[in-house]
């Protein structure tokens, strides 16, 4: 249940903060994180807010005046070293081919140093014609592909159409843009077949998003693109194109 | 006894008054929210009243057009005739027409076209004329939903395409529901021209015999003269006005055909 999702900030941590005016009132009444979900124009909401419906006042954003600003402050005021610097290393990259999309990514879990599973799926079905990758936090990208794909279904439902690429990742780079600064961190492709055939999009924890054809995200970024456009060729075949990703 | 005699209006319709009246008396039409015993919303029912009052409008679906024609009121001396539009722009290719107020007509077709581009933002698509009458349904259905507000005193007919090519007329009433219809009318005297559409459609018609059909029926009910009627056409590459020019001589035709006929039967 999206609301149930809680962060917490041990409160010796916060009270040093120079700039908090705090509510702490959460701590005596956690239900003040479950409003914002149940107003009554929740089914008359339509297709377009659908897309916001995790509300953001369901989600408890740091007791802080500036909750946008967040990590950024943490961050230059230096009382927790090292506490926001989430760590990264995947490399994740795909590109659009005659035949269709290859989406190559790598499988290890790891914070710094620590390698934490050598067997994570970084490749998420939204549904059976899309496709997300993951890159950066995993708990970000895999619940808002998730919620993606919650989104995409309802979008089937109400219009019996598909969803179009286009339309899945313009849901998904709002989602981003509207925690922008709050320290998301998702760097992900979607790639999938619609009308207009096979679409690809990177879209970033910033909000970003492009269409492209050839896209790689993650720390082995740099080192995936050299490789990548020495071979790449609209027209080669399948198992050409399959070798290019795993190399 | 009295009912037997009237021709015009339905029996039904007189027996749904009469029980309306009592029943309301009662007070069970005064707030929206609250359902009558024998399960009206008399609210809704009244609002659906006062767009059988409305200016006829007829739409008709062909192969590849959809026809909105509708009846202008004639208007004053004084008025500017520029200012009265009675068919609107919802979206580049989605054509509104409507029966009932005009005010309320303008402040759902203002939600509409809003919710148009917020569509063409997040989705990066044209809204289909399927989206849109969704829309304008579950909009009119909200008002029937709560305290302090009334119904939009408005059914709309929309003409466009889907993003198959393929034409579509939509029909929206005050009670919130939505139809895809071959062709229909809404307004006053609609049902006679139903009755005529009815009679007179067939499938796949081209953009003439489609025009021709609309005008026929709308001039079932209506006077032949460019001044009183505006016409649509909803065609792939966009929306064509009908300029008064060239609908003139077209009713002129029509409008003597019926004539002609009427004259052969009496002469039999």
């Amino acid at each position: 249940q999206e609301s149930g999702l809680k962060i917490r900030y041990p409160l010796s941590h916060t009270k040093t903060m120079a700039f908090a005016t705090m509510d702490l009132s959460f701590l005596s009444d956690p239900g003040v994180f479950a409003k914002g979900q149940h107003a009554e124009d929740d089914d008359a909401r339509g297709d377009l807010q659908m897309a916001r419906s995790i509300d953001i006042q369901s989600f408890p954003l740091a007791p802080v005046s500036s909750p946008y600003t967040f990590c950024e402050d943490v961050r230059k005021h230096g009382n927790a070293p090292g506490l926001m610097d989430f760590k990264h290393g995947t490399t994740t990259l795909g590109f659009v081919f005659k035949h269709g999309i290859i989406i190559a990514v790598d499988s290890r879990a790891s914070m710094g140093s620590y390698i934490g599973s050598q067997t994570v799926k970084k490749v998420i079905e939204i549904n059976s014609f899309l496709l997300g990758t993951m890159a950066g936090g995993a708990a970000d990208c895999s619940f808002w592909e998730r919620h993606l794909a919650r989104l995409c279904r309802m979008h089937e439902l109400r219009t019996k159409e598909r969803i179009s690429v286009a339309a899945a990742s313009k849901l998904l780079a709002n989602i981003f843009f509207q925690y922008k600064g709050q320290g998301l961190s998702c760097g992900t492709m979607v790639a999938g077949w619609d009308k207009k055939g096979p679409s690809l999009y990177m879209v970033d924890d910033s909000g970003e998003r492009f269409k492209g054809e050839r896209f790689s995200v993650g720390s082995g970024s740099p080192f995936a693109y050299g490789v990548l456009d020495s071979a790449y060729d609209r027209n080669m075949s399948v198992e050409d194109a399959v070798e290019l990703g795993r190399r | 006894l009295g009912a037997e005699h009237r021709l015009a209006t339905a029996p039904q319709l007189d027996s749904c008054r009469a029980s309306a009246r009592n029943l309301a008396m009662s007070g069970y039409d005064r707030a929206i929210t609250v359902f009558s015993p024998d399960g009206h919303l008399f609210q809704v029912e009244y609002a659906l009243e006062a767009v059988r009052k409305g200016t006829t409008t007829v739409g008709v679906r062909g192969k590849d057009c959809v026809i909105l024609a509708v009846e202008k009121r004639a208007t004053p001396k004084l008025q500017d005739p520029r200012t009265i539009r009675k068919i609107l722009t919802v979206d580049n290719d989605i054509a509104l027409a409507f029966a009932g107020l005009n005010a309320d007509a303008r402040v759902l077709v203002d939600k509409t076209r809003i919710e148009c581009q917020s569509y063409r933002l997040n989705v990066e698509d044209n809204p289909t004329v399927d989206y849109v009458a969704r829309f304008i349904a579950r909009t009119q259905q909200k008002y029937t939903h709560r305290g302090g507000v009334r119904p939009f005193g408005i059914s709309t007919l929309l003409g466009g395409f889907n993003t198959d090519g393929v034409p579509e007329l939509y029909q929206t009433d005050p009670a919130g529901t939505y139809y895809a219809w071959k062709a229909t009318a809404i307004g006053k005297n609609s049902k006679s021209v139903v009755d005529f559409l009815e009679k007179k459609y067939v499938e796949d018609l081209e953009e003439g015999p489609a025009l021709r059909l609309a005008l026929k029926a709308l001039l079932e009910v209506t006077e032949a003269s460019g001044k009183n009627i505006e016409v649509v056409i909803v065609r792939k590459s966009g929306l064509g006005w009908m300029t008064e020019d060239e609908l003139d001589p077209l009713l002129k035709e029509l409008d003597d055909t019926a004539d002609k006929i009427s004259k052969l039967k009496e002469t039999k």
